[in-house]
């Protein structure tokens, strides 16, 4: 079974309208997964039916008794993140900035304080329009995307990949570099990294690819939107041959991106004649994966 | 007075947009430009500006000096984050899950897990005249962008020397966005008329609304797309300040790190009316 992990470093360059469109290519090969859980998107293309559904709690806040407090403001002064105010002489968590470390519940003298489990987020395992399961999450308002969630979406994807004998599984990882990302590409086995010919573009590629690096994952980049600037591509292209990334696509500017869209398809079913040179140059794409 | 240039959905133009009005309300005005988006950031890319200084910043983690440990286990009982363990006669920090709550340096007995300074990223600061631009880096390896935000917005406020902050924040709606925005006097939400673009944006909106920020919308690359944010930003009553059409001009100037808004008439005309939204809302804050 193997896992391949869509990133960008940059957003906007076209990750997730590749990744569904390969999902569409794979079919019922593949269980497919949205780790981009703070801004999903998958499912506006994909139109999966919910099967199940499920809580995600991670980590504790705290919360203060009032009847309990003796106002001695020993919580505030203890607190490292500033998430302990004080108003009218009552003491009160802010939830928001509390990390639940629980030092402020532990130095409390008329123990005041518990630790309550947070709901950071739901999960759920859903069948899609084009024949393959995704397992897709929602993070909750104001909730740490520290990648514990990415980390569920994705083992949940694995496990059932490998009840269904599916040989692949195909990650819409998050953006960026830190823990959220990092989290989405441990265990994959090959990393695609989409990106744009931009200064922005090259910028947070050479980032983002530091973060893969130190995981020594075997990686590829399709570049998006080519041709607005042929120099930009090319400077890419020297990047992507000096660290030994394989160049799996050049897709040119395609306003048929946004017009899939808006229809509700991904861009290897739009335009759906004959002439589609996207498409023909995802299904390579596709090709290329599975003889990895 | 602090603005924060915010989206749910990444590459709505949040750097074009902050590069290029920070430019222009520098012509008349003190302007502070920040870049918080510490995992990517780019607006550097985009200005051409006298460096100053630079300030590494760091996170403090707990280092065990046996000497003195008579191996309680005090410390991982009160670490909530399983970021230190007794193995043994061994005391192991796992300093990537630790969070800097002090709770197992400042209650063991023995003083046995001073507090070391542990390097996050750099902040750097750069000046001309009117502006004023610093910029989060977060180091590659680092995971946790809020703490590196929280930082350089902090030297940020300590210059203080600037009408206006513009804050060009992460993308998204999780933690490195709402510490991004916690001061922000007004939040604008840059998105792209799009089903991607509006699922973020509302993501977004729900965020901000429950945090109780004071939000509005501008729209770039205006025409791409369908009336969906339009309708859903009238129906929630959140004022769509500009709408920048899209422009190839102006995606060939960005893709080559240009400021555009002193080429492109459409642009600018854009631009002014954020300026404006926004002097509006200081001049009656100072009321």
């Amino acid at each position: 079974m193997k896992e391949i992990v869509i990133i960008s470093g940059k957003g906007g360059t076209g990750k997730t309208s590749v990744m569904t469109a390969i999902s569409y290519l794979a079919g019922n090969k593949a269980v497919v997964a949205d780790c981009d859980v703070d801004a999903a998107d998958v499912h506006l293309l994909l139109k999966p039916k919910i099967l199940k559904r499920e809580d995600f709690y991670s980590g504790v806040f705290a919360k203060i008794h009032q009847e309990g407090c003796i106002t001695c403001g020993l919580c505030r002064d203890t607190c490292r993140f500033d998430a302990i105010n004080v108003k009218d002489n009552k003491y009160s968590v802010d939830v928001v900035s509390c990390e639940g470390c629980g030092y402020c519940a532990r130095v409390c003298p008329v123990r005041a304080i518990k630790m309550i489990p947070q709901k950071a987020g739901e999960w759920f395992i859903s069948k899609t329009r084009v024949d393959n399961i995704l397992v897709h999450a929602k993070l909750g308002i104001g909730a740490e995307n520290s990648g514990k969630l990415v980390a569920k979406v994705k083992n949940e994807a694995k496990r059932i990949a490998e009840d269904l004998k599916c040989e692949y599984v195909i990650v819409d990882g998050a953006p960026g570099v830190g823990c959220p990302v990092i989290s989405s590409i441990t265990g994959a086995d090959y990393v695609i990294f989409v990106t744009e010919p931009t200064v922005s573009g090259v910028h947070d590629l050479e980032r983002v690819h530091q973060v893969v690096q130190r995981f020594k994952i075997p990686s590829g980049c399709i570049i998006n939107k080519c041709d607005i600037n042929l120099e930009k591509a090319q400077e890419i292209k020297e990047f992507l041959d000096k660290e030994d990334i394989e160049l799996l696509a050049e897709l040119p500017y395609d306003e048929a991106f946004t017009k899939a869209m808006l229809l509700g398809k991904t861009i290897a079913e739009y335009p759906d004649d004959k002439n589609n040179p996207i498409k023909e140059k995802l299904e390579h794409v596709w090709e290329v994966l599975q003889k990895k | 007075m602090k603005i924060a240039i915010a989206s749910g959905k990444g590459g709505t133009g949040k750097t074009t947009l902050s590069t290029n009005l920070s430019l222009l309300m520098a012509e008349t005005m003190n302007i502070q430009l920040v870049d918080l988006d510490v995992e990517e950031p780019n607006s550097g890319l985009f200005l051409d500006l006298e460096f100053v200084n630079e300030l590494i910043q760091y996170n403090m983690k707990p280092q065990w000096e046996a000497s003195m440990c008579t191996l309680c286990g005090n410390c991982q009982k009160v670490c909530n984050f399983n970021a230190i363990m007794q193995l043994g006669s061994h005391i192991q920090v796992l300093p990537q899950l630790c969070k800097s709550c002090f709770a197992c340096s400042e209650l063991c007995p023995t003083n046995s897990l001073p507090m070391q300074k542990e390097r996050i990223g750099k902040v750097q600061h750069y000046q001309t005249e009117k502006l004023t631009f610093i910029e989060g880096r977060m180091d590659i390896g680092q995971e946790n962008a809020s703490a590196m935000i929280a930082k350089t917005m902090k030297f940020a406020n300590s210059l203080n020397s600037n009408e206006i902050a513009i804050y060009d924040a992460p993308p998204g709606a999780s933690c490195p966005a709402i510490e991004a925005t916690k001061d922000a006097d007004l939040v604008i939400l840059v998105t792209e008329p799009t089903p991607f673009g509006l699922n973020d944006l509302a993501i977004a909106v729900e965020t901000m609304q429950k945090l109780k920020r004071d939000i509005a919308v501008v729209i770039n690359r205006d025409g791409i797309g369908d009336d969906g944010v339009i309708n859903y930003c009238n129906k929630q009553k959140i004022d769509i300040i500009a709408k920048i059409p899209n422009s190839k001009k102006v995606a060939q100037l960005y893709s080559n790190g240009i400021i555009v808004y002193d080429k492109v008439a459409e642009f600018k005309a854009e631009l002014i009316k954020i300026k404006d939204y926004i002097l509006a809302k200081k001049i009656g804050s100072e009321i």
